[in-house]
């Protein structure tokens, strides 16, 4: 026995699991180190070599180059702003998307488990159609065959309620703008968000207390909605006026408009993850056992009561991770907006690297966008995925 | 095994970068091989025939013409707009033919670029439908113009708009297939280019002859091949290849009687490579000229070839484009 032991405590250091788990690692993590320090490396001296050094200050200088869409700019603004002005229009495209795929995805994927047997086929179809399908080609679908074809000519634009002009140029609606009384009306907006925000607090330790369920947002809304309405009446001229689009030689002029690109890039990227979102949402409702649905029923529950309060929070449980994904896929597929003449970010940054021949800056920068705006959205995700997971002991 | 290959491979992605103190012409003689970044979508400049499979086109002639002073095969790369300086700037192609335009940053140090003298005098125009009754671009207050992006163009259309204090909307594209193609279904009213390069779109429009290029001109667009900045030996190599072509032109001597062409007249005599040792000066061999016209002949026949009545139809006679002598800008330094 005593001679097992001694083997066993003389085992040399070669041979010692442990040391050899931490030596592999420390191995593997100076081979990663050691490659990214080439690769800087070897960019920073070819960059040296060829007199190209890193530098920022492009951004500073008048941009000079047009931007059409997104918020207000000139091409006498600084690079820097021109590319805000893209980080805006991506910005647009992928928060108006997800909500849009959000929308989608969960009507179809509820509507696949749907007891209808036309509503599930056509459900079927629509997803093994639009996944299976590159969104590249489906982009230019929307813009090209759609945008471009079905719609007609500026001068000819369809007209709906409102006035909305709906033509080969885009959208054109009524916008609002503020006048000189939106100050005053902003007080009542700010007082009735207190409220609101009071009335909520009080109802969710009321429901607390008595301990069941409710809905004390719905009371927080009804509230604020009072008062900015009775707000609305009591200040003196209408806070808000309204931005009429009006047709000139070319296009329309006034109001908001959305560009044929904006709503191909739109449609596009909605349906396209939309597929994909629907099948996480039949994934997350099926795996939720038949038999809570029918204890929740046993227990007296309505339908719409069994929906939020059991099926749901379980199937959330499953949804949510690889939704996550889907917005974030969606994000960074929004760059392939450049191909249809949407100005958003990787547009604009283009334009700012050939204007002003800074490649690894603007390229540098791009990318940095997108990380930034990715990481965030998995931030707020993961955050509410931590809420809504299975409390384990 | 596999492992091996995948490093070898990695590695293989990043030698290229590492490469140093090899000049671009020992580089091309040691591979035999020249590449050039072109166009692979401009008719008359620069373009992948259909029929023939192979590259054609003005600017093409031109990488044939430099390929022949060295004696090596040639390469054509297609680029795009956005693409091409960042190609040059990283030893990735040999010369730039790809209808740029010399601007002060492009040829700054700071971009590590160098222009060769120009071949193309142009000039930013736009193209509208005849349909419009556009007659200039003071007409076009408020108009939607597409563009593609990666080019001189943006910056040019934005100043002329500003100029007239007209009202500008604009569409941006990657290609400039999608943003003509916009243009040519109607989802703007007028797209703006160098005009060469509108006289060779109209030729892909649905129905050509309903559009025209108005006659404003907004910005002065000399094109030419471009080098990398710092590497003066190739650099002068590409700019007398291209006097070759000028300098031929002025004395007459073409692709069918170069083979053949006797002077008594000193300068044509060192062009030729009769006497002088001209050639050597560059690190080429002395009748490196004389390859140069029997390759792709003088510079008046390949503007004929490409942008001539048969090609393009872009008129020459008294344009920029014209010989010194007949009040253009062509013109080849002395030969001595």
């Amino acid at each position: 026995m005593s001679a097992g032991r001694d083997r066993l405590g003389t085992v040399p250091v070669w041979r010692d699991v442990r040391v050899l788990r931490i030596v592999s690692q420390i191995v593997f993590l100076a081979a990663i180190a050691a490659g990214i320090w080439w690769l800087l490396n070897n960019l920073s001296t070819n960059l040296e070599e060829s007199g190209l050094n890193i530098a920022f200050r492009f951004l500073r200088e008048t941009a000079g180059f047009p931007i059409s869409e997104g918020i207000s700019y000139e091409p006498t603004n600084v690079n820097g702003y021109a590319f805000l002005v893209g980080i805006f229009n991506t910005l647009r495209v992928a928060v108006v998307g997800i909500v849009l795929t959000t929308i989608i995805g969960t009507l179809v994927g509820v509507a696949r488990l749907s007891s209808n047997w036309l509503v599930r086929k056509l459900a079927t179809l629509y997803v093994e159609t639009v996944r299976n399908i590159p969104l590249l080609v489906q982009l230019f679908f929307w813009y090209f065959a759609v945008m471009l074809t079905a719609l007609p000519l500026v001068k000819n634009a369809i007209r709906l309620p409102g006035p909305i002009y709906l033509s080969r140029r885009g959208l054109y609606m009524p916008w609002p703008t503020l006048t000189e009384s939106f100050g005053t009306w902003a007080w009542y907006i700010l007082g009735g968000a207190v409220l609101g925000a009071a009335i909520y607090a009080v109802r969710r330790i009321q429901l607390k207390r008595a301990d069941r369920p409710g809905f004390p947002l719905a009371w927080a809304a009804l509230g604020f909605v009072v008062v900015v309405i009775a707000g609305w009446f009591l200040t003196p001229g209408s806070p808000l006026g309204v931005d009429i689009p009006v047709l000139k030689k070319f296009n329309f002029e006034g109001g908001m408009w959305l560009s044929a690109s904006f709503s191909a890039l739109l449609i596009g990227l909605a349906t396209y993850t939309g597929a994909f979102i629907a099948e996480i949402v039949r994934a997350g409702i099926l795996a939720v056992g038949k038999g809570q649905t029918e204890a929740a029923r046993a227990l007296g529950l309505r339908r719409s009561l069994v929906l939020r309060l059991v099926i749901l929070p379980q199937a959330l449980r499953v949804i949510i991770p690889p939704l996550t994904s889907q917005y974030l896929n969606l994000t960074k597929n929004s760059s392939l907006a450049i191909l249809i003449g949407y100005y958003d970010l990787l547009n604009v940054g283009t334009t700012i690297f050939n204007q002003t021949g800074r490649a690894v800056e603007m390229i540098l920068l791009i990318m940095g966008s997108y990380l930034s705006m990715s990481l965030v959205t998995s931030l707020v995700m993961n955050w509410y995925n931590r809420r809504i997971k299975l409390v384990e002991r | 095994m596999k492992r091996v290959v995948l490093a070898v491979v990695v590695l293989a992605l990043f030698i290229p970068l590492c490469v140093v103190g090899q000049t671009t012409l020992d580089t091309i003689l040691a591979r035999g091989r020249l590449i050039c970044g072109v166009n692979a979508a401009l008719p008359g400049f620069g373009f992948l025939d259909a029929e023939t499979g192979e590259f054609a086109g003005f600017d093409i002639d031109y990488g044939k013409a430099i390929a022949a002073a060295l004696g090596v095969d040639v390469e054509f790369i297609p680029l795009t707009a956005g693409e091409r300086l960042t190609a040059l700037q990283t030893g990735q192609i040999d010369v730039l033919l790809r209808n740029t335009t010399w601007t002060l940053t492009r040829d700054s140090k700071e971009l590590g670029l160098d222009f060769c003298p120009t071949t193309f005098y142009d000039g930013q125009g736009f193209i509208v439908r005849k349909a419009e009754e556009i007659e200039s671009i003071k007409d076009l207050d408020g108009a939607t113009v597409c563009v593609t992006s990666g080019t001189t163009t943006e910056g040019n259309l934005a100043d002329a708009f500003r100029l007239n204090g007209l009202a500008l909307n604009t569409q941006v594209f990657a290609e400039t297939e999608a943003a003509f193609g916009a243009y040519d279904a109607m989802a703007c009213d007028c797209y703006t280019s160098d005009k060469s390069q509108l006289a060779s779109l109209r030729t892909t429009a649905a129905v050509p002859d309903d559009h025209t290029i108005l006659p404003d001109t907004i910005s002065k667009e000399p094109l030419g091949p471009l080098v990398r900045h710092g590497d003066d030996e190739w650099f002068d190599i590409v700019k007398w290849v291209v006097f070759a072509t000028f300098f031929a032109e002025e004395y007459g001597i073409t692709q069918a009687n170069v083979a053949a062409f006797t002077s008594d007249n000193p300068e044509i005599r060192r062009f030729l490579g009769l006497e002088g040792g001209m050639g050597a000066k560059l690190g080429l061999a002395n009748d490196f000229a004389v390859q140069v016209i029997e390759a792709v002949g003088n510079y008046g026949e390949i503007y004929d070839r490409h942008l001539g009545p048969d090609g393009l139809d872009i008129p020459r006679a008294g344009s920029l484009n014209d010989l010194y002598i007949n009040g253009g800008l062509i013109y080849c330094p002395a030969w001595r």
